[in-house]
């Protein structure tokens, strides 16, 4: 589907957002809670704008992709971003409070770059949506300028990234070059007739390789946990949510269908990938000690099992990883709240010893934390069991059986880590746990999106209707 | 259309380009120079990209070339700016010194 002027209002609309933040900054001499409320509205704004193309179906391509849907996804991860940073913030970042409005700005582009990748017609406009995001993300990961970790994550998140950008980017030309042209639509009909020349194989393995790295999937996981850890905690929630939804969505457009003999080598390829990263995540996951890490590489294997669907290839697959995007946004940026709430200055508070006792000094916020939890672990009624549901039933229906099997087996491993934090939040006592008065902006967030894990579990029909749309 | 060289030189070219560039990343350990490394795969990149607009004669190519030369100055801008946030709190830009985050 080219992109038109007039199916680009969305990007028009979140454009205008970050150039109207932009003259605030210039305009205004004290910006900072300004912008905070202009973001949040604006982004309001942009995501009710879309809403009607969203029930019409908008920017859907022949592989499953949902545009506007992933658009939506995009925009709610900007907007639970948003609201959390504003007190981290002003929490960890006291000599330097004046940066905010940048920090909105830098999240109201990446959300511009996010939605370029999802409606993108072709490689030029793929490219740009991943650089205009990466670039802001760089920025972010390291907002906390005088934080030694902030810089160190910044610094690798950059360099990896930029290396992987240049893999992409070569596959993109050897494509082009094979193929003759950068429409994404005629190269994925060319994908799915199969028998193509070797080199026209060849990119495409460097741009899957690319967008690998970009979620986060085994072997190209390394920079996850040290970026995850390092970064601002909100960032990390916007990074594990957004960021990992809009390399999905790129995903979902040039992989979930093949064609020919090398179509079964692809399938075999992201099933390696699915598999690695379910396993390596996993298991790395259980003996972290700190509850970020811990998250980070709970991200590898959430990677893992949404490949799992990729690798299928089919329509329930491809509709199976929309809907797990979707719940997965709500539980991790939820659990991340949390988590950005609990810890203090300089990294304290973010070890599993210092959630002992944290039910009873402050048992909503636990709860709250507890239901997350419960999400990502896969427990019914949540979510997060129905987004791993609909991706193994369709690994199954595209004889991968085996994958399906290990996905169960390795989401096992994952009760073990997230039900270890509940326990030591409910049975250990101790004297951690933060109980300062938290923001209602915050804590009214943490409810919606706990709100919307309940309801994903009880009654998913009303996403997965949504998602049909845009067959 | 007429290359007045034919196309597999400016093809093996931009290879050798590309390796020399995976080779530096992998192999320096100064982040100044990783980052020159990560510059020259972009440009050997774009130097496939215009050989094969010029031989198929469709423009789209050069175009996203120079998409690549925005994108890659603005990579430049934030990557120095990373580079020297780090160096004034660490004091060093050798990518071994990075060694808080592990494990």
């Amino acid at each position: 589907m080219p992109l038109t002027l007039e199916s680009s209002y969305p990007l028009i609309a979140i454009c205008s957002l970050g150039v109207l933040l932009l003259l605030l900054e210039i305009v205004l001499k004290k910006p900072d809670p300004v912008s905070y409320s202009v973001t949040i509205a604006g982004l309001l704004a942009v995501g009710v704008c879309i809403f009607p193309g969203l029930l019409r179906g908008d920017g859907a391509t022949p592989t499953g992709g949902a545009g506007l849907l992933f658009c939506e996804v995009f925009i709610a991860a900007a907007l639970l971003t948003v609201v959390f940073s504003g007190e981290y913030l002003r929490r960890h970042d006291s000599e330097r409070a004046a940066g905010q409005g940048a920090y909105n700005l830098l999240v109201v582009f990446a959300v511009a770059g996010m939605m370029l990748m999802a409606l993108a017609g072709d490689l030029i406009s793929l490219f740009l949506g991943l650089e205009l995001m990466s670039i802001c993300l760089y920025v972010l990961v390291g907002f906390l300028r005088k934080h030694v970790t902030g810089n160190e994550a910044s610094l690798k998140y950059f360099l990896l990234g930029a290396f992987i950008t240049g893999f992409i980017l070569y596959g993109i030309a050897l494509l082009y070059g094979s193929a003759g042209t950068l429409s994404i639509d005629a190269i994925v009909a060319l994908v799915i007739a199969g028998d193509q020349t070797p080199v026209f194989w060849a990119g495409l393995a460097l741009v899957l390789a690319g967008f690998a790295f970009k979620v986060g999937a085994f072997p190209f996981h390394m920079w996850i946990p040290d970026v995850y850890q390092g970064a601002p905690t909100p960032v990390t929630a916007f990074m594990a949510t957004g960021a990992k939804a809009a390399a999905f969505s790129v995903l979902i457009l040039m992989f979930s269908r093949r064609g020919g003999a090398e179509g079964l080598v692809f399938r075999d390829l992201i099933s390696f990938l699915a598999a690695g990263s379910m396993i390596v995540g996993n298991l790395l996951a259980i003996v972290q000690q700190n509850v970020k890490r811990m998250l980070a590489y709970s991200s590898i294997a959430h990677a893992g099992y949404m490949l799992v669907g990729i690798a299928s290839g089919n329509l329930n697959g491809s509709d199976g990883v929309t809907f797990y995007l979707v719940s997965y946004l709500f539980m991790n940026v939820g659990a991340f709240g949390v988590v950005s709430l609990v810890e203090e200055r300089e990294e304290k508070n973010l070890t599993y010893e210092d959630y002992s006792g944290f039910s009873a000094k402050n048992p909503l916020l636990a709860g709250l934390l507890a239901l997350f939890l419960f999400s990502l672990a896969g427990l019914p009624p949540f979510g997060g069991f129905f987004g791993k549901y609909f991706v193994f039933v369709a690994a199954i229906e595209a004889d991968l059986t085996w994958l399906a099997i290990l996905g169960v087996l390795s989401s096992l491993a994952g009760v073990y880590y997230y039900i270890r934090l509940v326990m030591v939040m409910y049975f250990r006592d101790g004297e951690a746990g933060r109980a300062e008065a938290v923001p209602r902006l915050v804590l009214a967030a943490l409810g919606l999106a706990a709100l919307i894990n309940v309801q994903l579990g009880i009654l998913p029909s009303s996403v997965i209707s949504l998602i049909h749309r845009f067959h | 259309m007429h290359l007045p060289v034919p196309i597999e030189y400016y093809l093996a070219l931009s290879a050798i380009m590309f390796i020399t560039g995976v080779t530096g990343v992998l192999a320096r350990r100064n982040a100044i120079v990783i980052f020159m490394s990560i510059e020259l795969m972009l440009n050997s990149a774009n130097l496939a990209l215009v050989a094969f607009s010029t031989r198929m004669g469709n423009d789209a190519g050069q175009i996203l070339v120079f998409f690549v030369m925005a994108v890659a100055a603005a990579e430049a801008a934030i990557g120095l700016a990373i580079v020297i946030a780090l160096f004034r709190n660490r004091e060093t830009v050798f990518v071994n010194d990075m060694n808080i985050l592990k494990w």
